[in-house]
């Protein structure tokens, strides 16, 4: 991108050629989407950490009811934990078959991924139901509303994650690999990656530490 | 800017020093802004470089004169911030009057109301409405509450303002040195009565302040716990009214939200909130916390046939295995201080409320 | 949950939630208002219909993703909202100067309270931010030599979105009420407590909806500035408007998801009686206020920088000169940025926290006007030596540049915490912020659409009624505001309504504050006029050229209006001021050898989606839950059905440019021509 400050004595179509780019080429479909995929993730980097920031504040106001100590579940959510990471390792698998254009097995891994995000989420919503049925719901107290407020968006990206894969899968099964479902299929594995990596810090910040406090 | 305490008048100088040292770099530049603006028009047909857009002397320059300035005023925020910090004791009552060791403030207790303010003199025993009275010269500490909304408690001719929140108390040390009548209000905005949340803070001597008090003593009424919830409710342009007595820990438990009997008061529930938490036995105690999360307080009281439902899940929580009783645990500290003075036909959950800090023994 | 929380709504229905015939309006003020927008809407309507207007607006510009086209629908969404949002001034004013010595004013408090907070939302989320994303909108591609964003049909998304923001804003006039809270709310007043009305529920779905277009309009042009840059255009040879959109839009990604989140947990207090900022249950009302400044202090600078630059472009364009200290313009640029998120807690300083706290963010916030103090003596140092042309939007600079300073002093002023404790709150207040507000953003987009009209529609702007309205503007700013900065010291608080007789001395203040009120609405009279009149002799005021003003930078490059394509050629960039540069030079605009250009294709999607985003905003603020939970499925549906469409983009054929070029070269022959005979 770098051009010469002030092009020598030049004249007519030279100087032209010089000011004017005569033989462009257009920018590639999807050019930026990697870029700008990027920055919006980072602002919804950015949400979670509002929310963590609110759980730090918020999240030893018990409001005289049960703490995490005897409230969490750990092994489960230990479980759960695996199922969202064997589903990065899976949504990895899916990658490396299109990178070698292997439609069928891109599908397979995307499926199997779709599994244990769904695994993931049925865990979530059950341990969400108990806590909730035990009477220890999102308004019991400020702990408890940042703790389903922070868990449950995260859960809600996994929910948009999944229906993002579903139609992917749709995509790719009627479409094929094209440039354009391989760009999207790129996208959402950058989320599928993030989801991952917020996961990380729930379990460790809300669950471990909560459960250590 | 009027002061009639020295707080106020030291705040009062430090807006002048500031805008001094701001006209400083302000007024040249403004001057310049109208001297180049004339000088360079396109019909004086004067000097002109279009090319020249580069001076590291002058880039030096504009960068460092507002930055000497900023240092200046930094330095003097620094030191007032601290000296004028309204949780800070003062050390004199005027320039010159240092204050003695040893010497007590005068306690005033102020909460603010929808929409008035409540002034409750606890070492005198005495409380007013929309008016307070100051001794002059004499330093005064102000612990500053409200009941609903924030609020902003400010006597401008006194001492800069401080917010008055619910469920925590602000503090405001300050002194006046003239007597007389000043406006004290509400400088934050609270809702419909917000305009007439006014009050008169009178500035009088001793003597006059002891009458003011022995005024107050003979016109009767005792502000007890029922007395307030009643003044607690919404109203306008209250008149200025005074309370002979005052229910002694009736602060404390406007603070803590636990002036209605039956309600576990804030401290206690974070104390054990700061022990982690109660285990499932205090899962319950949702009907003795609530103060306004589903409304006004006095809209939604405590609804009986919920409460009976609470009481058999609080039983039935007693009872599970998984959470073992370790018996009231609750240690003398957190006791409601005015157990004994508590009405004698508090319903049940004041004893919930004793009960239910219960800690399972695994915690 | 054991506990169900009663309603405090007893007229819940299924069917219509809280919506009832009660949510009509009954106050004749309102109902005249009501009947007068639904007249003018039918009329409009009718109008359109009339004229068979509805397929061309439609298909040229509601669907359209080219970025000049939404750039403009961006500034008439400001414009429209500025008046509304200017009638809550004329309204604040006026009872303030009425109700005095026992009278009660002509607005109760239910009324007046919603005017105030109405006014500042209004202002900030739905006129300030709206113009200056047109205006990022509109000039950062053209500056920058590209075609267009880098996502078009999400940059037509973004538009509507904050429409549909505007729409819920508009609606609670005539169906509920707007919040009665300050244009903050800050709980517990705006907690289920003490608003249990609709009023902040259309608060914080009318900001969700338009925050989600902003951010995304931020993600967007971030994109665009650090993807499409022409050949040779490297990050120092941007002019200065766009690095202070690249500044912004980091801004806005930075900060809107915070006012999200912040107002997601507010809507989750309201709706499902969560204890995030509630008084019990271990809930903390200072969070929210903590949260809230966080967004809202770089928001500020969000609204100041673009314009910034704006009046950086003019300087250097009127002085004719290169701007003095480009390199120290754009690292004060970054500073400001940076600072922008260290000095929050200014904002409430009254709330006490400890005296080192407050000192810290008090030396912040004065270490802020380093930058913006170098900012202001680059322009004065570009007008020194320069040959300054007197057009309207240098006057609107130099207006800026000396209200500005007043702003930025007794801004400095109140950063000072111990002097705060005396003017926080107090009109002392209000005076500063509209005094940098309007003396900065407001002037500076005034200076915007009197530089960028001709090269927007090819023709200039009236320049009598331009200077009509910059002078009722500029006297009246002082007029209505200086009283309010002596109120202030006098220790006058904001926000009142009626006033007792210990205020009776001070009405004369409020008076003539009304009347600064009115002269600034005869500025806006005059700049409505000038626009009628414009249009009206179009032909008189015709540039051909495309460079009316002598300008440096690639926008002036192109035509007046640009071609939809922008460029037939991209230009190839060799030094600052590209354009400039060009004309230095003196090289000739390629006139043939054009090739296909490659273009977004326009798309309904945008509309519907935000169409449906704003029907569930309605829906959730009256808690009509079937109409919330099928409106979200069809959203999700209709998002899907839309990436099935890859076919997303169309090339306009080298004979169709060729064509206009041609026409273009025409033009500017008979201009020299005309140039030559004169």
């Amino acid at each position: 991108m770098s051009t010469p400050k002030t092009p020598l004595n030049k004249s007519g179509d030279d100087l032209v050629a010089s000011y004017y780019d005569l033989h462009e080429h257009a920018h590639p479909d999807g050019y930026s989407t990697n870029l700008g995929f990027w920055i919006y993730l980072m602002s919804d980097c950015l949400i979670f950490a509002m929310l963590f920031a609110t759980f730090g504040v918020l999240g030893g106001n018990y409001a005289g009811g049960e703490g995490p100590k005897t409230l969490f579940n750990l092994p489960l959510v230990a479980l759960n934990t695996s199922m969202l990471l064997f589903s990065s390792i899976t949504y990895g698998f899916s990658m490396i078959a299109m990178q070698s254009g292997k439609k069928n097995a891109t599908l397979i891994w995307l499926f199997v991924t779709l599994l244990f995000g769904l695994a993931f989420l049925t865990i979530e919503l059950t341990e969400f139901h108990e806590l909730i049925e035990s009477g220890n719901g999102p308004q019991r107290s400020a702990f408890l509303s940042s703790f389903f407020t922070l868990v449950g968006t995260h859960g809600l990206h996994v929910t948009f994650g999944s229906i993002w894969l579903v139609t992917l899968m749709v995509q790719v099964g009627r479409f094929g690999l094209t440039a354009a479902n391989q760009r999207r299929l790129q996208c959402l594995s950058l989320f599928w990656h993030f989801l991952d990596v917020v996961w990380i810090g729930v379990f460790t910040f809300v669950y471990l530490m909560g459960t250590l406090r | 800017m009027n002061p009639a305490g020295d707080i106020a008048k030291q705040q009062a100088h430090l807006v002048i020093v500031a805008t001094l040292l701001m006209l400083i770099i302000v007024v040249p530049v403004m001057l310049l802004i109208v001297l180049f603006a004339w000088r360079y028009r396109a019909s004086a047909n004067a000097h002109y470089e279009p090319e020249w857009h580069h001076s590291t002397q002058l880039e030096l320059l504009i960068w460092s004169a507002p930055l000497l300035i900023i240092i200046a005023l930094g330095s003097v925020t620094w030191v007032t911030t601290h000296l004028l910090d309204p949780f800070r004791p003062l050390d004199r009552v005027k320039e010159g009057h240092p204050i003695a060791a040893g010497t007590k403030p005068l306690e005033i207790e102020v909460v603010a109301l929808d929409w008035k303010w409540l002034f409750i003199y606890p070492e005198q025993g005495v409380a007013s409405v929309n008016e307070v009275a100051l001794p002059v010269d004499r330093p005064v500490h102000f612990s500053i509450t409200a009941s609903s909304v924030m609020n902003s408690f400010y006597i401008p001719a006194v001492a800069g303002q401080i917010y008055a929140m619910p469920g925590m108390t602000t503090q405001l040390n300050a002194v006046i040195n003239k007597t007389g009548k000043y406006e004290g209000f509400s400088a934050n905005y609270s809702g419909a009565g917000f305009s007439h949340m006014r009050f008169a803070a009178l500035g009088v001597n001793q003597g006059d302040f002891d009458a003011w008090v022995s005024k107050a003593k003979g016109e009767g009424g005792n502000l007890d716990a029922a007395t307030y919830l009643k003044l607690e409710q919404p109203s306008e342009a209250d008149p200025v009214r005074h309370f002979a007595a005052v229910q002694g820990d009736l602060f404390d438990r406007v603070v803590n939200l636990c002036v209605r009997s039956g309600k576990m008061c804030v401290n206690q529930m974070m104390a054990l909130d700061a022990k982690g938490g109660t285990g499932k036995a205090g899962t319950f105690n949702v009907a003795q916390l609530t103060y306004d999360k589903n409304g006004r307080e006095a809209i939604t009281p405590i609804v009986p046939g919920q409460q009976a439902d609470l009481d058999k899940a609080f039983v039935r929580a007693m009872c599970d295995p998984n959470a073992k009783m370790a018996g009231p645990l609750l240690p003398e500290g957190q006791k409601p201080a005015n157990a004994s003075t508590a009405p004698a036909k508090a319903p049940r959950q004041s004893e919930l409320s004793l009960l239910a800090p219960a800690r399972s023994t695994h915690s | 949950m054991l506990l169900e929380a009663p309603s405090t709504h007893s007229h819940w229905t299924p069917l219509l939630g809280r919506l009832g015939f009660d949510a009509l309006p009954t106050e004749p003020i309102v109902m005249v208002t009501f009947a007068g927008v639904a007249l003018g809407g039918i009329a409009l309507v009718a109008a359109l219909t009339y004229f068979k207007l509805w397929g061309y607006l439609w298909k040229e510009w509601f669907t359209s993703v080219d970025h000049k086209k939404i750039g403009v629908m961006y500034m008439v969404l400001g414009l429209v909202m500025f008046l509304r949002g200017f009638a809550d001034a004329l309204m604040i004013r006026s009872q303030q100067a009425l109700a005095f010595g026992g009278s009660d004013g002509y607005l109760n408090s239910h009324h007046f309270d919603q005017v105030f907070t109405a006014h500042g939302v209004i202002m900030i989320f739905f006129v300030a931010m709206p113009f200056v994303t047109g205006l990022m909108n509109y000039v950062v591609p053209l500056q920058i030599g590209a075609r267009d964003v880098s996502f078009p049909f999400l940059n037509n998304f973004s538009f509507w979105m904050t429409v549909g923001g505007a729409v819920l804003v508009m609606a609670s006039l005539f169906i509920g009420e707007f919040a009665r809270t300050g244009w903050l709310a800050y709980p517990p007043l705006s907690g289920l407590a003490y608003s249990p009305d609709v009023g902040v529920d259309y608060y914080i779905w009318s900001l969700q909806v338009a925050g989600v277009g902003t951010t995304l309009s931020g993600v967007n042009l971030i994109a665009t500035i650090l993807k499409l840059r022409a050949p040779g255009m490297t990050l120092m040879r941007m002019p200065v408007f766009t690095w202070t959109a690249l500044v912004t839009n980091v801004l806005i990604v930075a900060a809107f998801p915070v006012l999200t989140v912040v107002l997601a947990l507010l809507g989750l207090d309201r709706t499902f009686h969560t204890d995030f900022f509630t008084n019990d249950f271990g809930g903390s009302a200072m969070l929210y206020v903590n949260l809230i400044w966080i967004w809202g202090h770089p928001e500020v600078y969000i609204l100041v920088l673009p314009v910034f630059g704006v009046f950086s472009e003019v300087t250097a364009t009127f002085c004719s000169k290169r701007l003095f200290g480009y390199t120290s313009m754009v690292y004060a640029t970054l500073v400001i940025g940076i600072l922008s998120y260290l000095v929050w807690l200014h904002h409430f300083f009254t709330m006490g926290s400890g005296a080192s706290v407050n000192s810290f963010f008090g030396i912040t916030t004065m270490v802020i006007s380093i930058p913006t103090g170098a900012k202001l003596f680059n322009w004065l140092f570009t007008m020194y030596r320069g040959r300054i042309r007197f057009e309207l939007p240098m006057m609107w600079t130099i207006a800026f540049m000396l209200t500005f300073t007043i702003g930025g002093m007794t801004g400095v002023m109140m950063a000072v915490p111990a002097a705060d404790f005396v003017l926080h709150n107090s009109v002392f207040l209000i005076a500063h912020f509209h005094n940098v507000i309007i003396g900065g953003v407001v002037f500076g987009v005034f200076a915007a659409i009197n530089y960028w009209w001709p090269k927007a529609f090819g023709f200039k702007l009236n320049v009598f009624w331009g200077k009509v309205q910059f002078w009722c503007w500029v006297v009246g700013f002082w007029l209505a505001f200086t009283p309010l900065y002596m109120l202030g010291l006098m220790g006058v608080t904001r926000r009142m309504r009626v006033f007792d007789h210990s205020f009776d001395d001070l009405r004369i203040y409020y008076i003539v504050a009304m009347l600064g009120a009115l002269l600034i609405a005869a500025g806006i009279g005059a700049m409505l006029l000038q626009f009628a009149i414009s249009i009206w002799k179009r032909e008189e005021y015709k540039d051909v050229s495309g460079d009316p003003w002598d300008g440096r930078t690639l926008e002036w490059a192109t035509s007046s209006p640009p071609p939809e394509y922008n460029f037939a050629f991209t230009p190839i960039v060799h030094d600052l001021d590209a354009f400039a540069d060009m004309k230095k030079a003196g090289v000739p605009r390629p006139t043939s050898g054009f090739a296909d250009i490659h273009m977004p294709r326009g798309t309904w999607a945008g509309v519907v989606l935000a169409g449906l985003a704003t029907g569930i905003g309605f829906a959730l603020i009256w808690q009509v839950w079937w109409a919330a939970i099928a409106g979200f499925a069809v959203l999700v549906a209709t998002a899907i059905f839309h990436t099935f469409n890859y076919d997303r983009s169309y090339h306009i054929h080298a004979a169709h440019i060729a064509q206009v070029e041609d026409q273009r070269t025409a033009q500017l022959a008979a201009l020299s021509k005309e140039g030559a005979a004169a």
